[in-house]
């Protein structure tokens, strides 16, 4: 049992937790993830760590609450406990002094990208923070993304905060200015990683996504979370999470995501229905 | 001969027609006549053949003269002596190839059903130990009934008490994995007086014999009863504990924390077909989908929260156990056809005939001498199809058994939704790779330099599928057994 020690709220349906995992904790590098399940009859979700302090014993995990295993978990509070946490699992991100490096990152995919800004930051690159939402109450971490960047760009789908368009067209404007970029690390949706990659790609710049792969085990155990890069079958738990974004097969792996689509939704409203209709944001 | 000598009695089952609907146990047990019956059978013949073919070495003919006397508790006893899994011996161990195919009488008849009368007096003993358990609980005395507890734990090791002696009360051991390697591995430690501390990756413990092992083949109760007794033998388990990520092999020996270690992590690595088409959804490996159902409990979804996708015209590529498992779990989850796709011949199917049989009588289909060329999408991703080539059988190749040539143009395609590859496991990379010094073989495998199984690292032992590659729970236990000799011999040399 992993007991919570601190939760907030940093959007509707969007929770950071501190978790006492000591032995994940010692072991965690950015990039790497640990698989966590709530409840005995529960499914084992793989969430990035977003932060580790050696000396407390905690690990940092940033929820969105989603489907019925996330909305469980969104009703964990200080001192509930999640019943398992395995991890450091996955490869840890390669951190090498390059120059300037841009970090993407959108919607949660924010809270995965912080170990990797700091880690940039400690080694001396100069980094450069794109962080996208759908508006502007939806862009959460603010402070942490300002403290550890040399520069930021927020972006939001509606305009109501920084540049008004998504990540990628922020970057893809970032690059006519003409700031000379060295590495881009891309997290968020599929579908956002690969608007990033195409727009590395034109310009030849080597760019990392963090592939959010169905899992099970996460241990190489299953297959599950096999994707497609640069037409060789990788397992994302092991060989990744993170792959040169211009060599991934986003289509396959976007079709992938949904396989369990209606299962999720049955899911999803029986829990609702249980709890009387939807109160994962009543608190 | 008499007639009860020739007439080996057969377990009953749950028709074909009523099991492919359910998840419960499809062989039923023995009751105590029919066990009775068939311990007398067994001719006490002097040669004891059947015990050179038990890789854990159990004292057959006397458990099955003690079941012959009626003395049912004291048979279960005598198996525990050498075996700390019987139930589940009884239940998996494919005994048609090693004890029951050496006995006396089968050179005659039939051998006897030694391994039902394993699982008998294994459920026979485990029944009265749950019974006492109720009998004590029903007592309002919290303390009253811990010491019934204590009672239990010393009925069920009855026989095989911990020995206590210096060397081995001071040492800690390690073991990684807690699937039938390790846990016969941990309880002949204990037994010997050990303290051992187990790590298991995932959040529950078994190994194989959870997450591959189905339900109707092995109840997973069965494995909790089995567990829980090497936890009272006082062995520690911790789940969630992936040694070569969470903790590393070298730092728990050098620190001192442990003496000895024993590696027996299993055959957890699926091998694909390398086909096209093996993206797709609706293609799963036998390991996801066995784990979706057995460890993860998806036939029980929504109750349970994990899903699985089962589609009503499904092809299991592979003819040994894992892919007959798969098969017959496809059907319980309601797809309509479930066919085996193998290239070879019936005469070359690695799977117990047993289950064969029990497959094919709930209605899996043999497509034999067929191999899979690719798998085909329904233009949105999914399997709609599988294409298929006819195979012959050439010359044998180093496996001894003929090799498959494909028929030049007989392609034909098969029509399927879900297409399950189970064509075996290799080694799981995660600690062997992150273990500095440890020796492995071509294929990934842990090389050992005994039959105890040391390894390049002094102080390391490893066994079952991880140094074998797939292959049976009895072996692996018998690798388990075999190591904690040597790490109790190292360790009594040493300190």
């Amino acid at each position: 049992m992993f007991k919570i020690v601190e939760k907030c709220t940093l959007a509707p349906g969007v929770h950071q937790y501190e978790v006492e995992a000591p032995l994940v904790a010692k072991g965690a590098r950015p990039g790497n993830f640990v698989v966590v399940r709530t409840s005995e009859t529960g499914e084992r979700i793989p969430l990035t760590i977003a932060g580790h302090n050696r000396e407390t014993g905690t690990i940092t995990l940033v929820v969105q609450e989603v489907g019925k295993s996330t909305m469980e978990m969104g009703m964990l509070e200080v001192g509930d406990y999640f019943k398992d946490v395995a991890g450091p699992l996955g490869q840890a991100t390669r951190i090498e002094k390059v120059g300037t490096v841009v970090a993407v990152a959108g919607g949660i995919g924010v809270a995965p990208v912080l170990p990797q800004i700091r880690a940039h930051k400690a080694i001396g690159n100069h980094v450069i923070s794109i962080v996208g939402a759908r508006t502007r109450d939806l862009l959460v971490l603010r402070d942490e993304v300002e403290k550890f960047s040399d520069e930021v760009i927020w972006a939001t789908d509606d305009g109501s905060l920084g540049y008004h368009g998504f990540v990628s067209g922020a970057l893809e404007e970032l690059i006519g200015s003409g700031q000379k970029i060295d590495e881009v690390i891309a997290i968020g949706p599929v579908r956002m990683m690969q608007a990033v990659a195409d727009v590395t790609r034109k310009h030849n710049i080597p760019t990392t996504v963090s592939l959010n792969a169905i899992m099970v085990d996460g241990t190489g155990m299953c297959g599950c979370c096999r994707v497609t890069v640069d037409g060789e079958v990788k397992f994302s738990c092991v060989d990744g999470p993170e792959f040169d974004g211009h060599k991934v097969d986003f289509d396959e792996l976007v079709s992938r995501q949904g396989f369990f689509r209606d299962k999720e939704q049955i899911a999803r409203e029986r829990f609702e229905a249980d709890r009387g209709g939807c109160k994962c944001h009543a608190k | 001969m008499s007639r009860k000598i020739v007439d080996r009695t057969e377990m009953p089952k749950q028709s074909p027609e009523a099991r492919r609907t359910n998840f419960s146990e499809v062989a039923l047990g023995l009751d105590p006549e029919l066990a009775r019956r068939e311990a007398e059978r067994c001719i006490q013949c002097k040669t004891r053949p059947c015990t050179t073919g038990c890789p854990v070495e159990v004292d057959i003919p006397e458990f099955v003269a003690l079941i012959a006397e009626g003395k049912y508790d004291e048979a279960a006893a005598k198996i525990k002596e050498k075996n700390s899994l019987p139930a589940i011996c009884g239940r998996v161990c494919p005994q048609e190839s090693q004890c029951e195919s050496l006995c006396t009488l089968g050179r005659k008849y039939e051998p006897v059903a030694i391994g039902a009368l394993e699982r008998f007096a294994a459920d026979w003993a485990s029944k009265r130990a749950v019974e006492k358990r109720e009998a004590c609980a029903g007592d309002v005395d919290s303390d009253l009934q811990c010491g019934c507890e204590q009672k239990v734990c010393e009925l069920d090791s009855r026989g095989c008490a911990p020995t206590s002696d210096s060397a081995a009360s001071a040492a800690r051991v390690a073991v990684i994995g807690t699937g039938p390697a390790g846990l016969t591995c941990a309880a002949d430690l204990a037994l010997k007086g050990y303290k051992v501390d187990m790590f298991e990756s995932l959040h529950d413990t078994g190994g194989v014999l959870r997450y591959g092992i189905p339900e109707f083949r092995l109840p997973k109760s069965i494995v909790d009863e089995e567990v829980e007794y090497v936890r009272s033998l006082g062995v520690r388990i911790f789940t969630n504990v992936v040694v070569g990520l969470t903790l590393d092999l070298r730092e728990m020996l050098e620190s001192g924390q442990y003496q000895a270690a024993f590696i027996a992590t299993g055959a957890g690595l699926p091998y694909f077909l390398g086909i096209p088409g093996e993206n797709l959804n609706g293609v799963y490996s036998a390991n996801e989908f066995l784990t979706r159902v057995n460890l993860m409990k998806a036939y029980m979804f929504p109750q349970y929260d994990t899903p699985v996708n089962i589609g009503s015209k499904v092809a299991v590529v592979g003819a040994g156990n894992v892919a007959m498992d798969s098969a017959r779990t496809s059907l319980r989850l309601g797809a309509e056809e479930v066919k085996i796709v193998y290239r070879r011949s019936r005469a070359e199917m690695p799977a117990r005939l047993e289950e064969i049989e029990n497959a094919e009588e709930e209605g899996v289909e043999m497509m034999l001498l067929a191999n899979p060329v690719r798998i085909i999408s329904d233009g949105c991703g999914k399997v709609s199809g599988m294409e298929c080539i006819r195979m012959e059988l050439g010359e044998p190749d180093a496996s001894g058994r003929r090799r498959p040539v494909p028929v030049e143009g007989s392609e034909f395609i098969l029509d399927v939704d879900t297409v399950i590859v189970a064509v075996g496991q290799g080694p799981n990379p995660l600690l062997t790779e992150r273990t500095k010094g440890l020796e492995l073989n071509r294929k990934g495998n842990i090389e050992v330099r005994d039959e105890c199984g040391a390894t390049s690292i002094p102080g390391v032992w490893a066994g079952g599928d991880i140094v074998t590659g797939a292959a049976t729970v009895i072996s692996a236990m018998g690798a388990g057994k075999r190591a904690a000799r040597g790490i109790d011999e190292w360790i009594r040399s040493r300190f």
